[in-house]
């Protein structure tokens, strides 16, 4: 005690463990409680057959077993990154062009604060409200039907049946995704380009470089860390794709579950009370959603030093 | 700095998994300790059914009557039929009061929707509590369909209506089937009375038969479809006038399903599908290589379009529930408008027995145990179910087929016509088929099973997967609606 007392320096320490209590309060009862009740029911047979309770019986890993014999989970996991990859690849390309028109003052754009709500909106639509949107417009007899067969493209009472076919579905559902998220995704880059030190884009434009030039030695480089951080959102976000294919193929993830993601996998178990296997596919998400994200991590995050 | 920056990421990288790895698993313990609660009460109320029959789980101190149901049929008929019922406001309200002998009751319809099981689902929750639940929140009726009635008469959570005061005399005029799909197989008691029986026909146009055929006579017409081979040549002949024979892939599927020599599940818990259902599938992909269907699902909006006035297609497999409630409807150009020859295609349709005999659907009223309304439940099984005149006012009104042989045997003895069915007699027709519908290949899970063969094989007939695809997928998707089943090796 003498020699506390001695110490010049008032310490704080305390006090950032205890404003740091509510949220590992939080963080256990919400996070880690769940967590692991997951993993213990995942060891276990457990489901409602009719009105009858079956189980908990322990049954060591033949939850997993099951999962994963059947090849269901990889073939899930393809459709969910085939999706996300499909609905990335356009959001990505488009909000980096939009984003660098949008920071550069040179273009003088006018009423960019309208286009910026403008290419929002979309996102504040709920995604189960598109998917019906969506499943209304491009139904057998809907509006996009109607006009091909007005054009003439497709023969009268022979309409297109956009959800019979899995191409066609997996492009709608890319083509929401992608309404959905690319003015998200553009003002994240936007606020990222608008980061870097003008000084920089000055410097290379006295020295004559051209356009292209300046976006990929200047701005991809300094917007690294950002460009990572939409990658990495919009993958798990992209994992957990749900309501939109739910919504859009009612649940069926037709045609032959090729549009089946695994959390409509997951739901599908979860609605008929199957909690054991709801349980192992939860822990393999979390396995399969940490590996791809140290995967984007690891080509992403390049050792050098800017 | 750059590992503190490598180590910083790391940690958000798990960070962000670890957060939507939490909610998946938050959201399936919470629904374990739920399901823990149900299994405790279900353990109770089994215990109470050991008690002798004549001491039912119901009691008579309610004054609010929940009903569940899927759709707003019966409580149409309700609100038409049952002496002293005010409904809250116009149109399908949740809500109304019963005032009569019995006292004054508040009724609530708890209605959800049949697809993908969810009005299934929803009894499951709420049934095993129903003994334990606040006064007010007890479901004291709810409605059960013939494709998986057996799950719930066979359970503890329906009681004898014998029990609630319904007798023999009661019930003598059902229909037996009626009464053996309502019938406990543990102790024999009664659990479900229907107001309704269905047998199948199928329902043609008219104007399209006179086109095809040169007819449109049920008669005749009937002598040209008495068999598959019959039939599959008349698809043939509307096809080149332009017509479609069928609407879409599911519409011939009850014909086959109700002949199927085996149930969908047999002792050991396996699926098996049944050689009526293979032609089902041969003949309806047959159909959608020939243009002799509209490639449409059951239910859908465009199905429904095809029973209106714009739609080419010869006619429908259904049953009598169809006829009335589902085909009148869709066959109206103005549906608010009157009932009558000139509103859209009313009186342009006509029924006759078709190429097979079968039924499709019913309903089935069930006193859940735990009721606080015994006295009034058993009145409305009463007045719903078993009075003859109700009965026959109700066939007359509305063209439905009810559950009372003497009434049937009256009205189709009479001169009694349809002006929908283009003054047709079809309640003689129906009283013909009645009787001979067999339920014995009838199981608790023909539901889930039907609805996923029939969405599976779907995938078959676009052409997007091959029949053994289509098989195993239908297996898969089995299995995870009924994780007690297995698929055969």
């Amino acid at each position: 005690m003498a020699a506390a007392k001695k110490s010049k320096v008032v310490s704080y320490t305390k006090w950032g463990y205890i404003f740091l209590i509510p949220f590992f309060a939080v963080y256990i009862f919400f996070q880690v409680v769940p967590l692991i009740s997951t993993i213990y029911n995942s060891f276990f047979e457990n489901y409602m057959a009719g009105l009858n309770q079956i189980g908990p019986n322990f049954v060591g890993l033949s939850n997993y077993a099951a999962l994963i014999t059947t090849g269901d989970l990889v073939k899930y996991t393809w459709n969910t990154l085939l999706m996300w990859i499909a609905g990335f690849i356009p959001q990505i390309l488009v909000s980096l062009l939009l984003g660098v028109w949008f920071a550069d003052t040179s273009c003088k754009l006018k009423g960019d604060g309208f286009f910026k709500t403008v290419i929002y909106m979309p996102n504040l639509i709920m995604a189960s409200a598109m998917a019906m949107l969506f499943f209304a417009i491009f139904a057998d007899a809907g509006p996009v039907n109607q006009i091909l067969q007005n054009l003439g493209i497709r023969e009268a009472g022979d309409p297109y049946r956009f959800l019979e076919h899995t191409g066609s579905t997996v492009a709608l559902v890319a083509t929401m995704n992608f309404l959905m998220w690319f003015g998200n995704t553009t003002i994240l880059l936007m606020a990222g380009i608008m980061g870097i030190d003008t000084s920089l884009f000055e410097a290379a434009s006295v020295d004559g470089a051209s356009g292209s030039q300046t976006f990929f030695q200047i701005t991809m480089p300094l917007l690294r860390p950002i460009f990572v951080y939409v990658l990495l959102t919009s993958l798990i976000g992209g994992i957990q794709m749900f309501d939109i294919p739910q919504i859009l193929t009612n649940g069926d993830g037709s045609p032959n579950r090729t549009t089946m993601t695994l959390i409509m996998y997951l739901n599908k178990h979860l609605y008929s009370k199957n909690y054991g296997m709801g349980g192992a596919l939860s822990v393999m998400l979390f396995i399969v959603t940490t590996i791809l994200s140290l995967i984007i991590y690891r080509v992403t995050v390049t050792p050098e030093e800017y | 700095m750059k590992k503190i920056k490598s180590i910083v990421a790391l940690v958000l990288v798990l960070a962000m998994s670890l957060t939507m790895w939490g909610c998946g698993g938050s959201s399936s313990s919470s629904t374990a300790t739920s399901s823990k609660k149900s299994d405790s009460s279900a353990a109770t109320s089994s215990g109470s059914d050991e008690a002798p029959a004549a001491e039912i789980n119901a009691t008579d101190d309610g004054t609010v009557l929940n009903i569940y149901c899927w759709n707003t049929e019966f409580q149409g008929r309700f609100k038409a039929y049952y002496p002293g019922y005010t409904p809250d406001g116009e149109g399908d309200e949740a809500s109304g009061k019963i005032s009569n002998d019995l006292g004054e009751f508040t009724v609530n319809w708890v209605i959800t929707p049949s697809d993908d099981n969810a009005y299934q689902n929803k009894l499951d929750e709420t049934l095993p509590g129903n003994t334990d639940a606040s006064a007010d929140d007890k479901i004291d009726i709810f409605l059960i369909e013939a494709d998986y009635a057996l799950k719930y008469v066979n359970s503890d959570y329906t009681v004898d209506v014998k029990g609630l005061g319904l007798t023999d005399d009661d019930l003598s005029q059902m229909y037996d089937y009626t009464k053996t799909v309502g019938t406990n197989n543990n102790d024999g008691t009664l659990r479900a009375v229907s107001w309704q029986a269905t047998p199948g026909l199928f329902a043609y146009r008219r104007s399209i038969a006179k086109d095809v055929l040169g007819t449109d006579d049920p008669t005749e017409v009937q002598s040209k479809l008495s068999d598959w081979s019959a039939f599959d040549s008349v698809a043939a002949q509307a096809k080149e006038k332009g017509y479609f024979m069928l609407s879409g892939y599911d519409d011939a599927y009850r014909t086959f399903s109700n002949n199927v020599s085996k149930k969908w599940v047999d002792d050991s818990n396996t699926i098996q599908i049944d050689d009526a259902l293979w032609q089902w599938v041969d003949q309806t992909k047959t159909y959608t290589d020939s243009g002799y269907n509209n490639k449409t699902s059951l239910w859908s909006p465009e199905w429904s379009a095809d029973q209106s006035k714009a739609g080419k297609v010869f006619g429908f497999f259904y049953s009598t529930w169809g006829i009335n409630f589902t085909l009148l409807g869709n066959s109206l150009e103005d549906a608010e408008g009157e009932e009558k020859v000139g509103n859209g295609i009313y009186g342009d349709w006509a029924v006759c027995e078709g190429p097979a005999a079968y039924y499709w659907g019913g309903s089935w009223i069930c006193a859940a145990a735990g009721t606080d309304n015994k006295s009034l439940v058993c009145d409305i099984m009463r007045v719903m179910t078993c009075d003859q005149a109700i009965a026959k006012k109700i066939t007359e009104d509305t063209q439905d087929y009810t559950n009372n042989m003497a009434a049937m045997e009256e009205i189709a003895n009479s001169d009694y016509s349809s002006d929908f069915l283009g003054g047709q007699n079809h309640i003689a027709l129906f009283a013909a088929a009645a009787p001979n519908i067999d339920i014995s290949n009838m199981g608790a899970y023909d539901q889930g099973l039907n609805e996923s063969f029939q969405g599976k094989m779907k995938d078959y007939f676009t052409g997007e997967s091959s029949k053994e695809d289509a098989e195993k997928a239908f297996y898969t998707e089995a299995k995870e609606k009924y994780p007690d089943l297995n698929s055969p090796s």
